[in-house]
């Protein structure tokens, strides 16, 4: 488990000043301009070989990404996009960076900005944090008066700007495009891909779009060295990770650990232990909603990383937890996630725009058990011919849930359905209407 | 033209509407941020500078079509594109509320963690049966939101701005009569704890700030 030495984000719960001042004493705006000295090629390089993966949930290498920015100097500005539209249910890690840690993501943000040649960055906060972007601003505000944002920024030779654009109650805003349509004053759908964001990205200018988590980590990488980051966790999976637990647990929490421990002794350690003790534990959803829940027997021994969740049918996703134990009624759970995807559906594509309610409103007859057997299967297939069959991911977020809920908890669903036929009085295929019980139309005779 | 509100036809769209000094000084900030040639994108933070001047004269925080009209104009954009806007993000109000908005999350982390009961909590001590509607006083709206990104200090009730945390039934009802007398409590947890750290004290980063202020610079 990490040592609070080898935290990145020392003033998680705003226990210290997060203003400059704090922030100073905390180490960051310690000497930038020797980190952009180093020039260009050799932070991305030293991005890659800390093994840092995206951090708002698809994983994938954040110094990659920054080296497929256009190099040298093109007619066309350059844009670092951040994302802090954190919505997927169960996440709640980028409110504290923001709120508690402004400063730390906004020298990062200088250097990732250095780093793909951009003397722009956009921030987009969800609209509902707006506390958070208060708290954003005035450091933005204080680091203009330091010298530290704004034409040779904190010495270092390099200009840059750092604006918040704050987003309006819009979950797809998180997917990337459609984040830069919304920053473009429209619409927040998502764009077809190709052209990547690095080629065409926001104003048409080439763009690179990072969670605020990913970005945040860059100065301390910096400082501390690719080798360090590199060193903790384990291999293909390296770093500290801003992690969460909701729901059963007996004190929910956000708390940052080291990628590869597992998640027993996280829920023991961080989350206080499952209320009512671990045997009462019936699920986990590791990363965000759309993840599939994982069923007590593999969150006995699964460790919490990219890797080890993927091996499970899962994913770490956000590594947000929502944990459940058996008092539950986990159809009823998950019903809920279809809810949400139908309404944070953008409408573009039919797939998802009619899926997602045709997903909800099969779900909820199974809350109630008011299907038949055969309609699991035919769920299923539903959820199939939606994922991967969207311009952007959130027809298989909607998916993915109602996915792991059949794998795992399928007996359930069915004895849902038979204790609804019995309640009911209905035998055969024909399904039953909503409300008629049987005992009432004998009574009404 | 005095069109009725959709929805709410004993309310009418205003004739005319008009940004306050107070707005100006917003509106300014908001331009900057954006390359000239690409004015556009201010309609978001221009739709919240007429909410919030709204709230700020008429008590009731919502977008009138002529106001969208007017962003329009300033941004020289079509009409539709500010209208389009307005109606696809969830948190502009295009219908005149209650002088307090009631955002409660139901979304699942917010629901294992009694949500149930903070809903619940809303309507009795505002006398509304269903969302979407405003009490008969017109002080409060209730309004049901998706997951408000905080699901560690669930369930949370959102009140126009602020966000109150690990809330239960009577925590709830207690807050909406703080409100009703006109004060508004300290946003944030309403149990003991500090910010989204563990109730009952940090588990982690338990040197104190000094120590903390002594992470070891440029090793490995």
């Amino acid at each position: 488990m990490l040592s609070d030495k080898d935290r990145i984000f020392t003033n998680l719960y705003g226990q210290n000043d997060w203003k400059l001042a704090g922030a100073r004493s905390r180490g960051d705006w310690d000497n930038t301009a020797a980190i952009l000295a180093k020039g260009r090629e050799a932070i991305i390089t030293d991005m890659k070989a800390s093994g840092l993966r995206g951090r708002g949930g698809a994983g994938f290498s954040t110094g990659m990404k920054w080296s497929f920015m256009p190099k040298g100097d093109g007619p066309l500005p350059h844009y670092l996009v951040i994302n802090g539209d954190e919505s997927e249910p169960g996440t709640c890690k980028d409110r504290e960076i923001l709120r508690n840690d402004p400063h730390k993501l906004i020298e990062s943000a200088l250097i990732a900005a250095f780093a793909i040649g951009a003397h722009v960055a956009y921030i987009y906060i969800r609209g509902e944090f707006y506390n958070e972007a208060r708290h954003l601003q005035y450091a933005i505000d204080e680091a203009y008066a330091a010298g530290l944002l704004g034409p040779n920024a904190a010495g270092t030779g390099w200009d840059f700007d750092f604006y918040i654009h704050r987003g309006a109650g819009a979950y797809i805003c998180g997917e990337e495009t459609a984040l830069i349509e919304s920053i473009e004053g429209k619409k927040g759908q998502p764009r077809m891909k190709p052209p990547f964001p690095a080629g065409a990205g926001l104003y048409g200018c080439p763009s690179t779009v990072n969670n605020v988590e990913s970005i945040a980590v860059t100065s301390t990488i910096m400082r501390r060295g690719a080798s360090w980051f590199a060193g903790l966790g384990r291999p293909n999976n390296a770093g500290t990770k801003l992690m969460a637990i909701s729901g059963h647990v007996n004190t929910p929490c956000v708390f940052e650990e080291e990628l590869g421990v597992s998640m027993k002794e996280i829920i023991e350690k961080h989350g206080g232990g499952v209320r009512g003790g671990w045997d009462n534990l019936l699920a986990v959803i590791p990363g965000g909603c759309s993840v599939p829940l994982l069923p007590k027997s593999i969150c006995e021994t699964v460790l919490m990383d990219y890797d080890s969740l993927r091996a499970e049918r899962t994913a770490l996703g956000t590594a947000c937890m929502i944990v459940m134990d058996k008092s539950t009624d986990i159809i009823k759970a998950i019903a809920r996630f279809s809810q949400f995807f139908k309404h944070e559906s953008c409408g573009q594509c039919t797939p998802c725009r009619e899926g997602t309610g045709w997903m909800m409103r099969v779900m909820n007859r199974m809350v109630e058990g008011r299907a038949e057997i055969e309609e699991i299967d035919m769920l299923e297939q539903v959820t199939r011919q939606v994922e991967g069959h969207t311009i952007c991911a959130l027809g298989d977020a909607a998916a993915w849930p109602i996915q792991g809920l059949i794998r795992h908890f399928r007996p359930e669903m069915e004895q849902r359905i038979r204790e609804y036929k019995m309640r009911h009085g209905g035998t055969g295929l024909v399904q039953v209407p909503q409300g008629a019980l049987v005992s009432d139309s004998i009574a009404a005779e | 033209m005095n069109l009725p509100v959709p929805g709410n036809p004993d309310k009418v769209q205003p004739d005319s509407f008009a940004f306050d000094a107070t707005s100006e000084v917003e509106i300014a900030k908001a331009l900057a941020r954006y390359p000239a040639e690409r004015k556009a994108s201010a309609v978001m933070p221009m739709l919240y500078i007429v909410q919030d001047q709204m709230g700020r004269l008429t008590g009731s925080a919502w977008i009138p079509v002529v106001a969208m009209d007017e962003i329009a104009r300033r941004l020289e954009i079509a009409p539709i594109r500010v209208y389009e806007v307005a109606s696809f993000y969830f948190m502009y109000n295009r219908n005149p509320i209650g002088t307090y908005h009631l955002q409660v999350c139901t979304t699942t982390s917010c629901w294992l963690r009694g949500s149930d009961d903070v809903v619940a909590a809303c309507k009795k001590a505002t006398g509304i049966s269903n969302f979407g509607e405003t009490s008969a006083d017109g002080k409060f709206t209730l309004t049901e939101v998706e997951c408000l990104g905080a699901c560690s200090n669930a369930p949370i009730l959102q009140v126009d701005n602020d966000f109150y945390e690990d809330l239960d039934g009577p925590r709830t009802e207690a807050l909406i009569e703080a409100l009703r007398r006109g004060e508004r409590p300290e946003p944030g947890p309403t149990i003991d704890r500090c910010g989204s750290a563990p109730e009952g004290g940090r588990r982690t980063l338990l040197e104190d700030a000094v120590a903390v202020a002594g992470i070891p610079q440029g090793q490995g």
